[in-house]
């Protein structure tokens, strides 16, 4: 689903985040990626999403190079992502709305459509509000409503693409612990539903080993080498309950804590 | 604001002006009564054209202004290349006072309608401009990355993000600076024209002494620079209502 292959990427003037970097990324797939701040972790999903190109090497999703963002893919960012001016209702629409913008735009080749789906109905609009349980909220503006309903307007609006990889980055970061609980298990039953290839940013080691059944731990810039921890055992809503979370927990804040030590010393 | 807290509003400064009136028992202060009776009398024989001459100077300034000021602001916020290259234009003009321009452009494009038109065109122009290219500028780069994830291009990005965030900016600049149009409109036209309320209230009225007639202008002098201002401040809660929602 996502290709890193020999990729190389700097910021202008700084030394590179990412040297040499190969990860892959198989379809139905979950990882989660965690490593300390300024490990490129926002910038590994950035490329991954089209928004960012590598300086040497190449990204391919879904087979294909990402020279510009794809609608099949959905982004998820902590904050700010919808529209101060629309309400949720508008926001969830948006995607709706732009399909039909572009209905008429052809696209050369065969190369696939980076445009949102044309067909996106208003009926499925709502009944994304309302599998997010935020039917209620529909004319409230994303300022009325609380973060954890805001992060589900996004969720929705993206899910109304019919994705088939979705992006999160530090989605659920500036919630409180009970909202975010809840949230990461609407991650899992969506996932289950829909089936999406899913990469989850985040610092947080207990979500990470909550949700990504693969593990990708960054170090501090440059990332050469992947760091990858398996975890079979996630994926199942009932997972924070048994020992084998407890286990993965401890076993990943060794590694994070081991590197961390080597750098220091 | 409640219609009945204008309308208290309205009145108690209505009083005041009476009281002082009855005070000062001059010729030069009549009460809002008699204006009131003037302003009737003369809106039927020229004033009510004075006004809609006014009237058609400010808004088809406005409307100028709006149509150029918007969509350069937008070009110079979403540009930061664009905008090294005309911020220090826009710096140094946006502060001269454009009143002074006024003989050259009376100079340049005569006394008719052109010249009122232009100089308010000018005055509005930067404040717009400014604050649509500081809003377009300032939106976060997380909402635009988010929008284009969607699948947006330029046209999108403009039609969904740029366009609407611009559009309550541009009613705030100008529901701001109403109230410097009318002032100037009212200068350009106390000379040099034979027409607008400007006109009305300094030659016609003023220069022949006749007090009640400038008072009935004055009042529809403000009574335009109220309307335009109604008129934006309304504008502004239907098309930006989450403007004025409260944050949770």
């Amino acid at each position: 689903m996502i290709c890193f292959s020999h990729v190389t990427f700097a910021y202008p003037n700084q030394p590179p985040v990412f040297q040499d970097f190969c990860w892959q990324v198989e379809p139905g797939e979950a990882w989660a990626v965690i490593g300390p701040s300024g490990c490129g972790k926002s910038t590994l999903l950035y490329l991954a999403a089209g928004l960012r190109q590598p300086g040497a090497g190449q990204v391919l999703v879904a087979g294909q190079p990402v020279p510009r963002p794809r609608a099949s893919t959905g982004l998820v960012l902590q904050d700010f992502g919808l529209l101060p001016w629309a309400t949720v209702w508008e926001n969830a629409a948006l995607v709706m709305r732009m399909g039909q913008f572009y209905r008429d735009k052809r696209v050369p080749g065969d190369s696939p459509r980076p445009y949102p789906r044309p067909d996106i109905t208003p009926d499925q609009v709502n009944r994304w509000l309302a599998r997010l349980g935020i039917a209620d909220q529909r004319d409230k503006y994303p300022n009325q409503i609380s973060g954890g309903q805001r992060q589900r307007t996004a969720i929705a609006r993206s899910l109304l693409q019919q994705p088939n990889l979705l992006l999160m980055d530090e989605p659920f970061s500036s919630l409180d612990a009970l909202t975010r609980e809840d949230l990461q298990r609407l991650t899992l039953e969506l996932r289950q539903e829909t089936g999406v290839t899913t990469v989850i940013v985040t610092h947080n080691i207990e979500e990470a080993v909550y949700l990504g059944q693969r593990i990708l731990a960054l170090d501090r810039a440059p990332n050469r080498e992947v760091c990858t921890i398996a975890n079979p055992g996630a994926g199942t809503l009932d997972f924070r309950g048994q020992p084998a979370y407890q286990q993965k927990c401890t076993e990943l804040r060794a590694i994070l804590a081991a590197r961390q030590g080597m750098e220091e010393k | 604001m409640r219609r009945r807290e204008l309308l208290l509003a309205t009145l108690s400064l209505l009083l005041a002006w009476q009281l002082l009136a009855w005070l000062l028992r001059a010729e030069v202060l009549p009460g809002p009564l008699a204006v009131a009776q003037v302003l009737g009398r003369e809106l039927l024989r020229g004033l009510g054209r004075h006004f809609l001459v006014s009237g058609w100077r400010v808004v088809s300034s406005i409307t100028v202004a709006t149509l150029l000021a918007v969509p350069a602001g937008l070009a110079l916020g979403q540009s930061k290349r664009l905008d090294r290259f005309f911020a220090p234009l826009v710096y140094i003009l946006y502060p001269v006072p454009k009143i002074v321009f006024l003989p050259i452009i009376l100079l340049f494009l005569g006394i008719g309608d052109t010249s009122k038109v232009f100089i308010i065109f000018l005055i509005l122009f930067f404040p717009i401009l400014v604050v649509v290219r500081d809003q377009a500028a300032a939106l976060r780069p997380e909402l635009i990355y988010s929008v284009r994830s969607l699948g947006a291009g330029r046209r999108a990005l403009f039609r969904f993000v740029y366009l609407p965030a611009a559009v309550p900016a541009a009613l705030t600049a100008l529901r701001v600076s109403i109230g410097t149009a009318v002032a100037v409109l009212f200068f350009a036209e106390s000379f040099a024209t034979t027409s607008g309320l400007g006109y009305y209230i300094i030659v016609e009225s003023w220069g022949r002494l006749a007090y009640p007639e400038m008072y009935a202008g004055v009042i529809a002098m403000s009574a335009l620079g109220l309307l335009l201002y109604f008129v934006v401040d309304r504008l502004e809660r239907r098309l930006a209502p989450w403007m004025f929602t409260r944050d949770m």
